[in-house]
């Protein structure tokens, strides 16, 4: 775990918001947090809470009818935010990577693994002859553990925890600095998963970069992270290291979500948040978690509680933190 | 419903294009004297004018009677055809989506064979058989024979998707016997499909009648739309320059297909909401 | 003289067998066709079947050929490039002419361009595949004078199936940009150009193969009448032809010939296809 505080990705005041006929959906409201190098941080929340626009904001491919209204992201001293569209796709993958979501069909179904990577590499301006690329290709498929012969296979052949790997591979072949990992293991078995997260824990060593782990699998969280952010309706409800969210966690809503967490040791009935996730263009006023709330009180729906910090490393966004 | 026709906008002009052709037909038949259809009724190879707004032919024709009678009877074939196109093909889709196994792919492989070999070469040989000339209503006869093949093969992956939804199951699962299914709960939703389906049938089997037109094989004395182009080329019209020959027919040809293309874009539209254009 | 034509006709009915009844003449059909003999041309007495078609095919696997693969290929890289945001915005002023042209049928716009071109401006011939009394040879002023006469009823194929392509392409497009696997192209951080034709084109070209194969058969039969009004010597033409003189041998001959080179050609896409996409395999999972 690091304790130094220099920032490796630094997301300040990001909003971006959706232009729908009925109202505007606000996805990512006023989020600030900062990841250090070699860091895994975790972001968490229901579906609908605005993680994965996050990930599509912080690499600028947020699209129409959706749009950055405002807030900053800097990666190291470059200003992401601020640089022009050919410079930002080359920071994409050589900056920052992404893992994505539902690699079911995160692969082009016409194209051989190796050439996936290859046109990586070749746009982002290397030049490879044929038999370097097919080492290259040898060696990253090597590092997350799929045999030499996958490199010449359709997606189609291979299985979901072969194929997420692979896109793993893709992710880390020009060495990034910071990994976006986007449910990387949704849809996969409960055997494949640790692999997959094996897998990814130990290219992050190998590579010395940070991670963003975004997910809803407290569980999985647990396991992986150093720190863990919660989001909620948009907004970044809490955020602190991981012992301290499972021990004592500070915002209502954190505190529901690991009492949720069905344990070994503590059996009885399950138990879930009542209430259902408010729609993003539809939030009740004040603070958006005031009507499924334990601990709500009059001025919750008054007031929207600012992220404030409750502890050394930690900050929440509550009344009552 | 108006609010609706505005933002549908090709349903609009389809349906404004249909009135139009729906309009010449009645006004027309209430002002102009379709004897004058037949031949040696009237002068020859006269050019447009007040007495003959569409001019004259060779053989004698008001060309304006010609068209007032006969764009009914080339729509009356098409209509004909393409009902019957998709009744059979509908009936078809439905039995072999809905009980599968051996009859699905018996209906499927006829349907696939006769949809790959060029449907105008067969309605040639099948008119070429028949001696003699044909009538409007064998014409028709003749279209329908083929119109079935394109219907039975989109309704049936249509039913074939609609069978896994939810609701079908449920259906099943309280004891609806198959028909009852089929007619209670897969039509209805069909219904905006049937009917995109049956104006695009309509229109192949107007266009494949007067294809079969064209080529001199369809009713000779009828003074249906194709049939006047034939003898547009019989008599080399456009060489000799007799511009008006030609013109209203085919003016009369493309309001058909524009009108019923637009009308099945704008069906299509209501059919499959993901087209709907978002305003 | 009146027993003379009877005996006449007696003699011919022999001849071409129409005197056994027809199970027996099918059966000799299918024996004389396995052996590629379609009979002789009723009409055109001596010549046989095959002979005839053979000169006429030529014509109309050239029509038909490169005006399929033309407006194919232009059509559904225009489609592609309509689908694009990054591709330039004057090219959607080509989408409404395209699309209302291509409800009508070929033949019709065959009519208004001869009529425009041939006739009224007479920048080109009316009608035939080459000008009356010219030699056919492989020389240059005939291969330019063959394809003089080539372009109208080219021009109306083309101009009318280039729409459809287009709109069919422009529609694939959509649906494949919107793949998980379009996102991730991006997130990797590949070219636009890259992304266009590797990711987007390549996929959706697949459905539109199937189109091509399933609306062959179509195409087909719109160019049997552009042939016939413009007299351009292909099979179509020959089948009016024979249409009008009843030549029965003829008519099946052709309509056999069109029927066997459809499923060949349908056959050559079929072959083609796991070639373009490799998750279709014809040999047993």
């Amino acid at each position: 775990m690091s304790q130094s505080n220099s920032a490796l990705l630094r997301v300040a005041g990001l909003r971006v918001a959706y232009d729908h006929p009925l109202g505007t959906v606000r996805a990512v409201d006023d989020v600030s947090f900062t990841l250090r190098p070699h860091e895994r941080f975790g972001l968490a929340g229901e579906s609908g809470s605005g993680k994965s626009t996050m990930s599509l904001a912080i690499l600028r491919m947020i699209k129409p009818p959706g749009h950055i209204d405002g807030g900053e992201v800097w990666l190291e001293d470059t200003p992401v935010s601020k640089l022009s569209p050919d410079a930002v796709r080359r920071l994409r993958l050589a900056g920052i990577a992404m893992v994505p979501q539902g690699s079911m069909n995160s692969l082009n179904p016409v194209v051989r693994i190796r050439d996936q990577i290859g046109d990586a590499i070749a746009d982002h301006g290397t030049r490879l002859s044929r038999r370097d690329l097919a080492a290259r290709v040898r060696t990253l498929l090597g590092q997350v553990g799929l045999p030499p012969e996958t490199a010449s296979k359709y997606p189609h052949e291979l299985s979901g925890g072969m194929k997420q790997r692979a896109c793993i591979a893709i992710a880390i072949c020009l060495r990034p600095k910071v990994i976006i990992a986007d449910e990387p293991t949704s849809a996969l078995d409960v055997v494949v998963q640790r692999q997959v997260m094996e897998t990814l824990g130990r290219v992050q060593a190998d590579l010395g970069a940070a991670v963003i782990l975004v997910g809803h699998d407290m569980g999985l969280m647990a396991q992986f992270v150093d720190r863990l952010g919660i989001m909620y309706a948009g907004r970044l409800v809490e955020v602190a290291p991981i012992d301290q969210i499972i021990t004592a966690p500070r915002h209502p809503y954190t505190r529901l979500l690991i009492d949720s967490l069905p344990s070994l040791e503590r059996k009885g009935g399950l138990r879930g948040i009542p209430g259902l996730a408010p729609l993003l263009r539809d939030l009740p006023p004040g603070c958006a978690f005031h009507p499924r709330c334990p601990r709500a009180e009059a001025r919750c729906s008054i007031d929207k509680p600012e992220v404030r910090q409750v502890a050394p490393d930690a900050t929440a966004a509550c009344h009552f933190a | 419903m108006f609010n609706y026709l505005r933002r549908n906008r090709s349903l609009l002009v389809g349906l404004g294009l249909l009135t139009i052709l729906v309009l010449f037909m009645v006004i027309g038949a209430f002002t102009v004297d379709t004897d004058n259809a037949q031949p040696l009724s009237v002068q020859a190879l006269q050019p447009p004018s007040w007495d003959y707004p569409f001019g004259t032919d060779r053989q004698g024709r008001d060309l304006l009677a010609v068209m007032v009678a006969g764009t009914p009877l080339t729509l009356w074939i098409g209509f004909v055809a393409g009902f019957i196109g998709v009744g059979v093909g509908a009936a078809l889709a439905f039995t072999a989506a809905y009980y599968g196994g051996m009859v699905d792919t018996v209906i499927r492989s006829i349907a696939d064979i006769g949809l790959t070999i060029p449907g105008l070469l067969v309605l040639i040989i099948i008119a070429v058989s028949l001696k003699g000339s044909l009538s409007v209503n064998q014409m028709a006869i003749v279209v329908a024979s083929l119109a079935w093949l394109n219907p039975t093969r989109t309704i049936r992956s249509q039913v074939l998707t609609l069978r896994e939804r939810g609701y079908v199951e449920i259906a099943r699962l309280n004891g609806m016997s198959g028909p009852e299914i089929i007619v209670r709960e897969l039509m209805p939703n069909l219904l905006p499909y049937l009917a995109a389906t049956l104006v695009s049938s309509v229109s192949a089997a107007i266009l494949a009648s007067v294809g079969l037109e064209v080529l001199g094989l369809g009713p000779v004395e009828s003074p249906t739309l194709g049939m006047t182009l034939y003898w547009v080329f019989f008599n080399a019209a456009i060489i000799n320059g007799w511009w008006w020959w030609w013109t209203a027919p085919l003016v009369i040809i493309l309001t058909v297909f524009l009108g019923l293309f637009f009308l099945t874009v704008g069906l299509d539209e209501i059919a499959n909401p993901r087209l709907r254009r978002a305003i | 003289m009146h027993a003379g034509i009877e005996d006449m006709v007696k003699v011919y009915q022999q001849k071409f067998g129409l005197d056994k009844p027809l199970w027996r003449q099918y059966l000799n059909y299918l024996g004389d066709v396995s052996q590629g003999n379609l009979n002789y041309s009723i009409a055109n007495y001596p010549r046989t079947v095959v002979s005839m078609i053979r000169d006429a095919l030529p014509w109309t696997v050239a029509l038909l050929g490169l005006t399929t693969l033309f407006s194919f290929a232009a059509g559904t890289f225009l489609g592609a490039l309509l689908a694009w945001p990054g591709a330039p915005r004057w090219l959607q002023w080509f989408m409404p002419p395209l699309w209302a042209l291509h409800a009508i049928p070929f033949f019709l716009l065959g009519l208004v361009l001869m009529y425009l071109f041939a006739f009224q401006f007479q920048w080109l011939p009316i009608f035939g595949g080459y000008s009356a009394g010219a030699t056919p040879s492989l020389t240059w002023t005939f291969t330019l004078d063959v394809l003089r006469h080539a372009i109208l009823p080219a021009l109306s194929i083309v101009l009318v199936s280039v729409g459809g392509w287009a709109l069919a392409m422009r529609g694939m497009m959509v649906t494949t940009m919107g793949e998980d696997y379009v996102t991730f192209a991006e997130a990797k951080g590949l070219r636009s150009a890259t992304i266009f034709t590797r990711y987007c084109i390549r996929n959706a070209i697949l459905p539109q193969t199937t189109g091509l194969a399933l609306a062959l058969g179509q195409i087909l039969s719109g160019a049997v009448l552009v042939e016939v009004i413009f007299g351009y010597p292909g099979i179509g033409a020959l089948l009016f032809q024979a249409i009008e003189e009843n030549d029965f041998f003829l008519i099946q001959g052709i309509v056999f010939t069109v029927i066997v080179a459809l499923g060949f050609a349908t056959f050559v896409l079929d072959i083609l296809y796991p070639w373009l996409d490799p998750r279709i395999s014809y040999r047993r999972a």
